[in-house]
């Protein structure tokens, strides 16, 4: 019910002639905000750069979850094949440009998508979240055996990027990598911005509504979620890639069960089904969360329970979109 | 022969363990449709329970089990009428969220009455050492929790095929609306099987403590297994939940002693498989 109302509400956003200069101020609004973070927190860009990374997780997990309907807790395991992936290729191929690293990063997230959604859309419902969550456990176990190549529990050391360009190192202050990895992620949310309206983006929504139906129609409703879960994938390991290239270790903790479902509570807080919700999500997360679990870890855990039971009941849209939803009702009074 | 056996008491007794606690969870999972992760948190207080009253207030074994179970169904008792009710029938990804969110808060709230370390539940003089059979002794706690395995498996088939009760309990997982019109009061039989669900959750909690141990994260570390062993067994079945508690049990426990330093990675394997093949559970009901 819920989700249909956001549906009929985001529908009436993207009709229109003006969804270019939405599309714009969204891009111009997420320049801003981190040019702001630059400014503000300039001995803090390491924890900006993290931000950054899981922001493209969670809007990876926003395709399946928001824009497919696909509950999963394992999202994870595309994040953490993707920054195996460019740490791999780092430490043992010598592939140390930035670029070729990211590159590297979405490649391996894409397949690691493409085997995940294989096996995932094989269930429905409850099979499907444990499957989920037994990829990403099988995912975790496979990379601490696997210790020639991953490190197993020691982690991927000794990753060390070249300059982007020959030009710009990546330096202890993390500037570069804070720019780097803002300028993946703008280009990451135009195109996906573009994909989600796209005939395509429609159909996955389609398939959300009513996959009985859209069948009927003649569409592939396997095909195109596989589609979309290696468009994620590939958008999840740009997100690894990042956080590979800008802490230069890749750690187990990419890979776990807790790193997914933090990434869906992020995804929850800030709004299903909507890439601005996504954003808005992780960086109210985690910024609270270094806010919070600075103090003490476990008063952390219980407000972020608390946090979700309260959304949960009194703001299924998340924070976006009951934003957006009362910016829409004073609108309309006047 | 010795590694066989003591690898098969091992599993036996793991396994029941995992029947114990996460029957529960799938006969509720059958009947109100909801996919509840925060199941294990209630076997966790129901451990933080025992342990209190016997290491504080140095109450009996028995006591101690009897004073945890009406405690944790207590607590339950208001966690269902306020926030449970309120996401029967509500999209799958709304019902996950809130029991995390539910799984968190409890983590947080055990941690800072109880603090972060590893509590335990010292166990009767009888259920010490171990237990000579005649050609093997095994641990008399393993013995214990493979009876009370047993027990709560015939205890369950009497209740669910015997009784009226189960007749009800059985109506309103088939067709709850039908069952309703024809006169069942679904809601008195959702209430008393939630309530036996955490009852017997706070049970396996206690009874399993010796090899899950009880600490601040459990609620989380186990969240997983139970919710598999569900998932596997099919939910609703009590005779799956008790085929794929041994199975799973078995397979954990034998890839643990042949090749520790796979993890859980047979495990979850496993999982994979029989999900793929049985999407509805080894012995679920077409939905």
């Amino acid at each position: 019910m819920a989700i249909q109302r956001a549906i009929a509400a985001e529908g009436k956003v993207d009709a229109g002639p003006n969804w270019l200069l939405r599309d714009l101020m969204g891009l111009a609004a997420v320049l801003a905000v981190a040019g702001i973070g630059y400014l503000l927190f300039p001995n803090n860009l390491a924890l900006l750069t993290r931000i950054t990374a899981i922001a493209l997780l969670v809007l990876s997990l926003d395709l399946v979850t928001g824009y497919c309907g696909i509950a999963t807790l394992g999202h994870a395991a595309l994040f953490g094949s993707g920054a195996y992936a460019a740490g791999i290729a780092a430490v043992h191929f010598d592939i140390t440009d930035p670029f070729a690293m990211a590159a590297v990063g979405a490649v391996g997230g894409a397949a690691a998508g493409l085997l995940a959604g294989a096996i995932m859309l094989r269930g429905r419902g409850l099979a499907q979240l444990v499957l989920s969550i037994a990829i990403v456990y099988l995912f975790h176990e496979t990379a601490n055996k696997a210790s020639n190549w991953t490190g197993g529990s020691d982690g991927l050391a000794g990753i060390s990027p070249d300059p982007v360009f020959g030009i710009f190192g990546f330096d202890l202050w993390g500037r570069t990598a804070y720019v780097f990895g803002i300028a993946i992620l703008a280009v990451v949310f135009v195109l996906l911005r573009l994909l989600v309206r796209s005939p395509f983006g429609m159909l996955c929504r389609g398939i959300r509504e009513d996959p009985v139906r859209v069948s009927a129609m003649g569409a592939s409703v396997n095909g195109t979620l596989l589609r979309m879960y290696a468009i994620s994938g590939a958008v999840a390991g740009l997100g690894g890639a990042l956080n590979a290239i800008s802490t230069q270790v890749v750690g187990l903790d990419s890979l776990s069960f807790t790193t997914s479902a933090e990434a869906l509570v992020m995804l929850v807080v800030g709004g299903t089904g909507s890439l601005f919700g996504a954003l808005v999500g992780t960086l109210t997360f985690m910024w609270f969360e270094d806010f919070v679990s600075a103090i003490n870890p476990f008063h952390w855990l219980t407000i972020i329970g608390a946090l979700l039971i309260a959304v949960v009941l009194f703001a299924p849209n998340g924070l976006y979109g009951t934003a957006t939803q009362l910016l829409h009702r004073v609108w309309n009074k006047r | 022969m010795q590694t066989v056996f003591s690898v098969g008491t091992d599993a036996l007794a793991y396994g029941m363990v995992l029947f114990v606690i996460s029957i529960g969870l799938s006969v509720t999972m059958g009947l109100m449709r909801v996919v509840n992760l925060a199941h294990g948190a209630f076997a966790m207080i129901g451990g933080y329970i025992a342990s209190y009253a016997t290491q504080i207030l140095g109450l009996g074994y028995g006591v101690a089990i009897l004073l945890a179970v009406v405690g944790t169904i207590l607590i339950a008792i208001p966690i269902e009428r306020f926030l449970f009710r309120r996401i029967y029938g509500a999209p799958e990804l709304t019902q996950v969220l809130m029991t995390i969110g539910l799984t968190f808060c409890v983590i947080g709230i055990a941690n800072y009455v109880f603090g972060p370390t590893l509590k335990t539940i010292p166990l009767p003089e009888t259920l010490r050492g171990p237990v000579d059979l005649g050609f093997r002794s095994i641990a008399a706690h393993k013995l214990f929790a493979i009876a009370c395995g047993i027990v709560v498996a015939g205890a369950l088939w009497v209740l669910i095929d015997k009784t009226s009760f189960g007749v009800k309990l059985r109506a309103s997982v088939d067709n709850a609306a039908m069952a309703a019109s024809l006169g069942v009061r679904t809601k008195i039989v959702y209430a008393v099987s939630s309530a036996v669900a955490v009852g017997l959750a706070a049970f396996g909690g206690i009874v399993g403590a010796e090899l899950l141990p009880i600490e601040p994260y459990y609620a989380l570390r186990y969240m997983v297994t139970f919710l598999v062993v569900v998932s596997v067994g099919g939910a609703g079945s009590i005779p799956g939940a008790l085929v794929a508690c041994l199975v799973l049990g078995a397979i954990d426990t034998t890839g643990r002693y042949l090749v520790p330093e796979y993890g859980e990675f047979f495990f979850y394997l496993a999982v994979i498989a029989i999900v793929c093949v049985f999407p509805n559970g080894i012995l679920g009901r077409r939905s």
